[in-house]
């Protein structure tokens, strides 16, 4: 802008063209006000689309995971998604055990489950290619199995085959009793 | 032509008074008495069609916004008693449902058009890349007027399409979640694409005065492809009106008979039956499969085996059209005379239909059942996955190598100095 800028030049004719006046001061700092309240104009703007104070309200649930026969599923909603609660039977388990560390990443039964637990299996029930729900007990690994684009996931919930990048994703989720589980 | 000198003269007082004021009256008439190349086909009276279809979209959506509720527990049941209660709703919701099927069939024929003739070459790329984006809008336009009756495939289909921001490495997660505005596709999803859905059509509108303004400051592209000489330009053009107006009426008149084809006698031919479905968090539909219109780019974006590598080959799709003016190396602009060109743009058009029909397929179900086959990477060579894989590697190759290589290659036939050669020959002899 200053080339643009009039010289005010005085009577003694000292400010000379080249130089910084406080005109090009006034045009900087007001360019840089006006660039700093457009971006506080946008961001309430941008920001109110993130989730609202009610939505993330509803950030946890308890479960009574008694309610699980064995060799079934429950599920339940949560955050407006599904979650499995998958009580497994010992064949099941002793299955996904014996394979170690596999899936994407590889990670091992325990790692997914909670100590003295670890025959419920608790899951975000969001197929990690598009987000569909996954079906129980179907496919070539015995978990799930993803109609859309037809990733296998194990008893386990690990990925085994097909598009989807990840093992399904074991939600933040505490024991508060030994029947009773607190999710999120 | 960028040189159409206007010929209105204001003739009664209240045209004199407006027109040193605001000259709309001059800009129409000037655009009614534009010179035309007279050679136009049919394939030239799809913009007056697109126009069309947009103001009946725009209408029949405003009415339909009158008696819609943008809320998860309400949003089915509303559109239900549009359906069944609201005077004529049955018909307003048909037409606007079927209508934007319509608009991609006249969409999809207008830029086939464009792309056979060469109307992106210079000096016509603002229009074409104008155009792009408007076909871009109309994309997200339809998927978000799809989510709002939510049914099945409306819930499920934004599940999939909002889950592809996902994939983006590091901030895909967080942007999802803002875009959504919540962990999961609910009440917020549903309200903010019902506002977007609402405000983009008008976004459309304003890029459509922004092609024309663009298509009258280059002037129009013909069959022949050639640019007029300006000591042709009477002889070889037309006034827009009444010539051109009369035959887009006439095409339109057919269009419109198509059109009401679907919305009395099928309209639920383009739709799918789970829409019917209200929406459930818990239950994926066994077979997700968007609006026929959209076909051809989901599967390109299922062709790909990694996630965000599908994502960025879908984009990329559409994103190849508009470099399209820099790609394609001919000096000539009309397939008419490019041969080995035109070979290629056949095969082309079988492409985009094949990638159509294998989006509406299961990616592993055999393409010759009971043929054996064996396993290629992560899927049966004989599945509509490897099909599709081969139809997209031909939509990229069309673009990407072969309009570069054969415009700098071939031999294209004689090109007619006028456009009245062609058209008249037996009489271009004697003028000529």
């Amino acid at each position: 802008m200053a080339e643009s800028v009039v010289n005010a030049d005085g009577p003694d004719g000292q400010h000379g063209g080249g130089d910084a006046t406080r005109r090009d001061f006034i045009h900087i700092a007001a360019g840089a006000a006006a660039a700093g309240a457009g971006v506080m104009v946008a961001w309430p703007l941008i920001n109110q689309m993130n989730p609202a104070a009610d939505t993330l309200a509803l950030a946890s649930i308890e479960f009574d995971v008694t309610k699980v026969q064995e060799g079934q599923q429950v599920v339940i909603k949560w955050q407006g998604k599904p979650v499995f609660v998958r009580y497994r039977t010992p064949a099941e388990l002793k299955k996904v055990i014996d394979e170690g560390a596999v899936g994407s990443p590889a990670q091992t039964d325990a790692e997914r489950t909670k100590p003295g637990h670890e025959k419920y299996l608790v899951v975000i029930g969001s197929c990690t290619h598009l987000g569909c729900v996954p079906t129980f007990n179907a496919g070539d690994y015995g978990g799930w199995f993803c109609p859309c684009h037809g990733s296998h996931y194990d008893a386990s919930g690990r990925i085994r085959k097909g598009p989807a990048p990840l093992n399904l994703i074991v939600p933040n989720y505490e024991y508060l009793s030994d029947t009773r589980v607190k999710i999120g | 032509m960028s040189d159409h000198e206007s010929t209105y003269v204001p003739k009664t007082a209240v045209e004199r008074w407006m027109d040193t004021r605001l000259p709309i009256i001059r800009f129409g008439m000037d655009y009614a008495n534009l010179p035309t190349p007279k050679n136009l086909n049919y394939w030239w009276t799809f913009g007056g069609i697109l126009a069309l279809c947009l103001m009946t979209q725009i209408i029949t959506g405003i009415v339909l916004a009158m008696h819609y509720t943008p809320h998860v527990d309400l949003a089915f049941a509303s559109v239900e008693r549009i359906m069944r209660d609201v005077n004529g709703g049955w018909l307003i919701r048909y037409v606007h449902a079927n209508g934007a099927s319509m608009f991609f069939v006249a969409v999809y024929l207008h830029m086939l058009r464009g792309l056979y003739y060469g109307s992106y070459k210079a000096p016509r790329e603002m229009i074409w890349i104008v155009g792009c984006v408007i076909f871009f809008l109309m994309i997200a336009t339809a998927f978000l007027g799809y989510v709002l009756p939510w049914g099945q495939m409306s819930f499920w289909g934004a599940e999939v399409i909002t889950n592809l921001i996902g994939a983006i490495p590091v901030v895909g997660e967080p942007i999802l979640v803002w875009l959504r505005g919540g962990p999961a596709i609910d009440n917020a999803t549903l309200n903010r694409f019902f506002s977007l859905h609402y405000l983009l059509p008008f976004v459309i509108a304003g890029c459509v005065v922004l092609h024309l303004w663009a298509l009258h400051a280059a002037g129009q592209n013909n069959p022949v492809g050639i640019l007029i000489p300006k000591d042709r330009q009477k002889k070889d053009m037309l006034p827009f009106h009444p010539y051109f107006t009369v035959k887009d009426g006439f095409a339109i008149i057919l269009f419109l008979i198509l059109f009401a084809v679907f919305v009395f006698y099928n309209p639920n031919a383009l739709g799918h039956a789970d829409n019917y479905i209200p929406a459930n968090p818990l239950q994926t539909p066994a077979h997700i499969v968007p609006e026929w219109y959209m076909l051809p780019f989901y599967a390109i974006l299922r062709a790909i085996p990694d996630k965000f590598g599908g994502v960025v080959a879908m984009f990329a799709a559409i994103g190849v059209l508009f470099v399209l003016p820099w790609l394609d190396t001919s000096k000539v602009r009309s397939m008419r005379y490019r041969p080995t060109m035109k070979t290629f743009f056949i095969i082309f058009l079988f492409v985009c239909f094949g990638l159509g029909w294998c989006g509406a397929q299961l990616p592993d179900a055999p393409v010759v059942p009971g043929m054996p086959s064996f396993n290629l990477i992560d899927g049966q060579l004989n599945s509509y996955l490897w099909l599709t894989r081969l139809f997209t590697a031909y939509y990229f190759v069309f673009f990407l190598v072969l309009m570069p290589l054969i415009g700098l290659r071939e031999k294209p036939l004689p090109i007619p100095a006028t456009i009245s050669e062609p058209v008249l020959p037996s009489t271009a002899a004697e003028k000529a």
